[in-house]
């Protein structure tokens, strides 16, 4: 222990990426016991309310949720391949890569806004009184849509503020082709986000 | 294709831009697929067909993007580990539901 430690105070400590890699999947699958319980109250409310949960998702605008999975899946493109970047020494295309998703990222939140900002427009927000007349399951269907889409836009806010972090560390070489494994940590939980929402997409959007 | 560009970068797996971009490809192909079925009316396979295509979807981003085919097996066994714990609460749930 102390003999590490002195080992690290010397600059030519012992580094384990594998070990950091494990500890970013470990928070992952916290990450992936937190939607899935809410998966699963989606699943037994739309096994009792089948109708009404199809009834719903007709006010969801499927080319919006579309053109949003294709900036998700765009986004987790970039961020792997700015991986690459890194691994090849090209700094600044490591870098740009990263930017790009962030702006993927930012783009997928105004559009949410401008969904969510409609959705407040025509009164279907929870608690409004438009959304109280609905029958029961319309109810449970808008609550599981705002929390969930709304957790998971959370987590693309946080994402941006990871990835922001990650194009800081590039800059000033803290992450470098020989020290990477920030830039896979900050990739795994952009990855991850991505794959929650190839989730929410069908469930919300493509119930027809 | 593109096997002398994946070569080992200090003992680590270097995955080229080319197959990045064939995965996303296929991505965008099964996104256009589910949207496509979800016009059909398939009934009780909807639901059936778009979590099969969602799992696709998910393999090819955990294997490729999240590099989980080239880790140590051992990433394998936790991130298995945690999808069948998952898949336990879901069929326990189902177990009370379905049968109330």
């Amino acid at each position: 222990m102390t003999s590490g430690a002195a080992a690290v105070a010397q600059g030519h400590g012992h580094r384990d990426d594998v070990g950091a890699k494990l500890g970013m999947w470990l928070f992952l699958f916290t990450e992936l016991i937190l939607f899935g319980g809410m998966f699963i109250v989606y699943a037994v409310y739309r096994f009792s309310h089948p109708t009404e949960f199809h009834v719903a998702a007709t006010e969801l605008d499927t080319l919006v949720g579309t053109i949003n999975t294709i900036i998700l899946l765009t986004s987790s493109l970039t961020v792997a391949m700015s991986i690459t970047a890194i691994q090849k020494g090209n700094k600044w295309l490591s870098f740009t890569l990263v930017g790009f998703t962030v702006m993927l990222a930012l783009a997928f939140l105004v559009n949410k806004y401008f969904e969510w900002g409609h959705k407040f427009e025509v009164g279907l927000y929870p608690g409004s009184a438009i959304l109280l007349n609905k029958p029961p399951g319309e109810i449970l269907y808008f609550g599981l849509y705002y929390v969930m889409t709304g957790l998971h836009a959370l987590h693309v806010i946080i994402g941006v503020v990871v990835l922001a972090g990650m194009m800081m560390f590039i800059a000033k070489d803290k992450i470098t082709r020989h020290s990477y494994v920030r830039l896979e940590a900050g990739g795994l939980y952009w990855h991850l986000v991505d794959i929650i929402w190839i989730f929410l997409f069908p469930l919300f959007y493509l119930l027809h | 294709m593109e096997h002398h560009e994946e070569q080992k970068h200090h003992g680590t797996h270097v995955i080229s831009y080319g197959r990045y971009l064939l995965i996303w490809l296929g991505l965008l192909s099964l996104t256009g697929i589910t949207v496509a079925l979800s016009g059909l009316d398939l009934g009780q396979w909807i639901i059936i067909t778009a979590m099969t295509i969602a799992s696709i979807k998910t393999l090819l981003v955990a294997n490729i993007f999240m590099h989980l085919k080239f880790e140590d097996r051992m990433f394998r066994v936790f991130v298995l580990v945690a999808v069948v714990t998952l898949l336990i609460f879901i069929v326990l749930t189902f177990f009370d539901y379905a049968f109330r």
